[in-house]
């Protein structure tokens, strides 16, 4: 039925479409309902020229070919939140938007801060152009050693792949720290890849540049490869979610955990050391790559719940229905330009939500987010004494209590 | 056909920290990380710029070092139609600028361009600026600071800027080389599929840069890193505490 | 070879450029080692007096009509039949939009030595250079032949090389200047329409820190509160997130504020060499080895946007109370 419409396809319409059909459930997309579900769902939805629906609805028109000039594209936080509601299972964030990027930036159409991004991984390895040596920097401040496996070779338990907010931010380095010292406390038995890791690239896929993200796959491949080590952990979800789906596509295959899970099987011995730390209202955001994509979504609450003193409670979108913080799909590279085209930031309107149900903690598991919601406690009016804290932060402290 | 050749160049990577070689006298290049000098790659993107606008068939040179085919290969991507790197360069030691420029003029008579484009100056440039010196043993006019370029026949019209603002529109007749201080728009991004498509279809000519000299002419006594004795005072504690401390600070000078 | 240090003399629209009294003042040092006298050389069309203010033992002055404006042709013709007829020891340049065409051009042409970034005359007679973005320092010699040598402003305030009137002053005959391949078709003056920066009183400056265009808007905020402007280094401007009016620095203007507040700004040569007459220097830096601490006079090593909301609430309570 939806191929009956497309007789009068201009080149880069037929091109598109065809390339969909490669990737994985990709022609399910000639069954769409146009019920606009996508578009509905999209956080961004509003401010997009083309969103989702209308996409497939051009495409099957034959007149796709004017997206090429629009930069709506790059209000997708490829947040999953579309493919998760599609009663027809396109892959519409994998397949649909992820193609449209990489074609708008093939056709030159690049936002310059998402440029700078794009140069700067693939100049240092990470998209915010700091110096490779001094990847593993952040384990200075530590009172204890950490291994770098290719310095100290022997096998390990655990190769922790660090990741570049996780490595170099400095409010996120904190909560990269905190895990440092849970993992050092509970005996796991951890190696860094240190300056030898690159940025996993996935987000970088997610923004259009799929020739980038394999270049830095192979990069970490080849380290990789020359290491002994059972799994790797992440406290990124980005980074479980490359090395869990995408690496295996390269022919990369690592078992991979995130560190929630890896710390959930030390629960027992948690257990005793934590202290009460409460009353305190916690909030969970699910990250979209560890929640929706990935379909982790206990793992985390479990450890919160071990906490004394702690009441967990759940916002509006919570699980599948989980607010993107807008660092997603690029948008860690792309704030200016989104604010320029919505004027407003999807951090906010999460917080919003956590004023709502009264929380005084929003509890995170992703790199992204503690820089992106503590900004966003600055401006939603109530939310100034909520704070934003990582699991490993909270489970720290109800150590150190 | 328009012939233009830009000459780009990979510098210190400023981000990196930089040594000083144990004779003292030199950058530790061992440790060196190189990148593209940022004039070079405005000089490259306003070469494309030009043949994009009235075509032109445009040459890259480029003395080895590490990285060079990568920065080689992008250029094409971009839209570069020859790709030179010049060979035979000592790793350890750097070659003045005149008899790199004596080894580049003596490779670019032989294109016989237009028009030469390079960076208006590169961070580690000690022996004086590049473009100038090949200028020169050319027999080309030179003109640097130059912010845009247009080609008139066997003129070429170009933006110079000065202090405050001005600029001057120039009139240089061809052949003519110029020193890029930014491109009319800002270099352009090109994916990384198309910098590997290049590196399979795209072919890098190597050609030897002959004996340079490395010693110079002038000697250098002593390479060191600054003191860093009048650092700024620092303002510490946390955020709150530093705007605190900042706000007195105006009150000080009388701007509150 | 006299060992006479010889200075070309710079200027634009009618006023010399500070960079020529630094040339004066390195020019006065060298010679003291060298042993000899401090020659300008000033070229342009009725420009005799721009000698006057400036601390030079003799000057030689070249007038043409075709030198009224800058044609590195022009000049470059004029300095060869100079440097042929009177064999200096060395010859300053400034590292400018007018020296940098001509120094390294002439150096090739004549086989001689140049040596780029001169920012000192050392106490023992050493050119101290300063590269890679003022991280690095060399001391060089000259050589035995002419030296040419690049000035960059820092190490010497143009106050030092001020004084005069020269003693002597050589009308030079200028050289043939027909068919010049390097023309001035005409001036574009800056839009004046917008404040001219070089004379505000408080300035907030952002630079490749500030990340995103919407950012301006809260530096724009910080400078409001101040009473001040906002100006921007090399990359905000090549952005265009700011007119180039508000460009600092070597391509822009050169500011004296009583105040600059520099936001995300690492301070790269080209930068902080036009905010050098400033009162007070407040840098605000993620990079505790950014250059622009060494000449700010406080320092932050913070992230600034975590910097901004707490100091404007702080200003605004500070200037209510």
């Amino acid at each position: 039925m939806a191929s009956n419409a497309i007789s009068n396809q201009l080149p880069f319409t037929k091109e598109f479409k065809e390339s969909l059909f490669l990737i994985p459930e990709g022609e399910n997309i000639q069954t769409c309902l146009q019920c606009a579900s996508c578009s509905g769902v999209c956080p961004f939805g509003f401010a997009m020229d083309y969103p989702p629906g209308r996409m497939i609805a051009w495409m099957r028109a034959g007149i796709l070919e004017e997206m090429l000039q629009s930069d709506s594209v790059w209000m997708c936080v490829s947040c999953f939140a579309c493919t998760e509601i599609c009663p027809k299972e396109i892959p519409i964030t994998q397949a649909l938007m992820t193609r449209a990027k990489e074609e708008v930036l093939l056709a030159g159409n690049v936002p310059a801060e998402l440029q700078s991004a794009l140069e700067f991984s693939q100049q240092y390895g990470n998209p915010l152009g700091e110096s490779s040596r001094k990847r593993a920097a952040w384990t200075e401040e530590l009172d204890f050693e950490v291994s770098i496996v290719r310095k100290d070779k022997r096998p390990y338990e655990f190769l922790w792949f660090v990741g570049d907010y996780a490595s170099y931010h400095p409010r996120v380095k904190k909560v990269t720290q905190t895990v440092a010292r849970l993992f050092h406390m509970l005996g796991i038995d951890f190696g860094i890849m240190g300056p030898d890791e690159n940025s996993d690239g996935d987000s970088q896929r997610l923004a259009g540049e799929r020739g980038l993200f394999e270049m830095l796959a192979e990069k970490n491949a080849k380290i990789l490869g020359r290491c002994e080590f059972n799994e790797i952990v992440t406290t990124d979800p980005h980074a479980y979610n490359a090395f869990k789906n995408e690496y295996p596509r390269l022919g990369f295959e690592y078992p991979v955990r995130h560190y929630t899970e890896v710390l959930l099987d030390h629960l027992d011995e948690l257990t005793p050391k934590l202290k009460d730390i409460g009353p305190i209202r916690v909030a969970y955001h699910d990250p979209c790559y560890l929640g929706r994509v990935n379909k982790i979504y206990e793992a985390p609450r479990q450890l919160l719940q071990a906490i004394p003193g702690i009441e967990l409670v759940e916002m509006a979108h919570n699980r599948s229905t989980s607010l993107c913080c807008g660092g997603g799909g690029g948008g860690m590279w792309l704030d200016g330009f989104r604010w320029e085209k919505a004027e407003s930031r999807l951090s906010e309107w999460r917080i919003r939500e956590a004023v709502t149900v009264g929380a005084d903690v929003l509890a995170v598991a992703c790199p992204y987010e503690p820089p992106r919601f503590e900004d966003a406690t600055k401006t939603v009016p109530g939310a100034e004494n909520i704070q934003v804290k990582d699991i490993a932060e909270l489970i720290f402290a109800a150590i150190e209590n | 056909m328009t012939e233009i050749v830009v000459i780009a160049r990979l510098v210190p990577d400023l981000v990196e920290e930089l040594e000083i070689a144990p004779s003292g006298k030199a950058l530790d290049r061992s440790w060196l990380r190189l990148i593209i000098n940022e004039f070079d790659n405005h000089a490259i993107e306003q070469a494309i710029i030009i043949k994009e606008r009235s075509g032109a068939k445009v040459t890259v040179i480029s003395p080895d070092a590490e990285g060079v085919e990568d920065m080689l290969y992008s250029s094409a991507a971009k839209g570069a139609d020859r790709l030179i790197k010049l060979t035979g360069l000592d790793e350890e030691k750097k070659p003045t600028n005149k008899s790199l420029a004596q080894s580049l003029a003596g490779l670019i008579k032989e294109i016989n361009p237009d028009l030469i484009l390079t960076g208006v100056q590169a961070n580690d440039d000690l022996t004086g600026d590049l473009g100038p010196q090949v200028a020169d043993l050319l027999d080309m006019p030179y003109v640097g600071y130059i912010s845009g370029v247009s080609l008139e026949g066997s003129t070429a019209k170009a933006l110079k800027e000065y202090p405050g603002g001005l600029l001057a529109e120039m009139e240089i007749s061809l052949p003519a080389a110029l020193g890029i201080q930014a491109s009319e728009e800002p270099p352009r991004y090109v994916a990384i599929s198309k910098v590997r498509q290049m590196m399979s279809t795209a072919n890098i000519e190597e050609i030897s840069a002959g004996e340079l000299d490395t010693e110079g002419e002038f000697t250098i006594e002593r390479m060191y890193l600054p003191e860093a004795a009048e650092k700024a005072e620092m303002l510490e504690g946390s955020e709150e505490e530093i705007a605190a401390q900042l706000t007195s600070v105006l009150e000080d000078l009388g701007l509150l | 070879m006299t060992q006479d240090i010889y200075v070309v003399i710079e200027h634009i629209q009618g006023k010399v450029s500070d960079i020529s009294y630094i040339m004066t003042a390195a020019a006065k040092d060298l010679a003291q080692h060298e042993g000899g006298e401090v020659v300008g050389i000033l070229l342009g069309s009725n420009v005799s007096h721009l000698k006057d203010n400036l601390a030079l033992d003799r000057v030689i002055l070249g007038e043409h009509p075709d030198l009224k404006d800058f044609s590195s042709d022009a000049w470059k013709r004029t300095l060869l039949a100079v440097f042929a007829e009177y064999s200096p020891r060395a010859v300053f340049f400034g590292n400018t939009t007018i020296g940098s065409d001509l120094s390294s051009s002439i150096a090739a042409h004549q086989d001689c030595p140049i040596i780029n970034h001169c920012i000192k005359i050392s106490d023992q007679g050493l050119v101290t250079s300063q590269i890679c973005g003022g991280k690095i320092m060399t001391d060089s010699q000259l050589s035995e032949k002419t030296t040419l040598i690049s000035m960059i402003p820092g190490g010497y305030k143009p106050e030092e090389g001020q004084g005069g009137p020269p003693r002597d002053v050589v009308e030079f005959p200028v050289p043939d200047l027909s068919d010049l391949k390097v023309k001035v078709a005409q001036y574009i003056e800056p839009d004046t329409s917008d404040v001219d920066i070089s004379q505000e009183k408080v300035l907030v400056a952002v630079g490749r820190g500030i990340q995103t265009e919407d950012n301006i808007e809260l530096a724009q905020e910080l400078a409001d509160l101040l009473g001040g402007t906002l100006c921007a280094s090399r990359p905000v401007i090549d952005q265009g997130w700011l007119p180039t009016s508000r460009l600092v620095g070597k391509s822009g203007k050169s500011v004296k504020p009583d105040l600059y507040l520099s936001l995300g700004i690492s301070g790269a040569t080209e930068h902080l060499e036009g905010i050098t007459g400033s009162k007070t220097i407040v840098a605000v830096n993620s990079d505790p080895d950014a250059p622009i601490f060494d000449v700010a006079k406080y320092g932050i090593e913070v992230d600034l946007f975590d910097l901004i909301d707490p100091l404007l609430e702080k200003i605004e309570a500070a200037k209510g109370g």
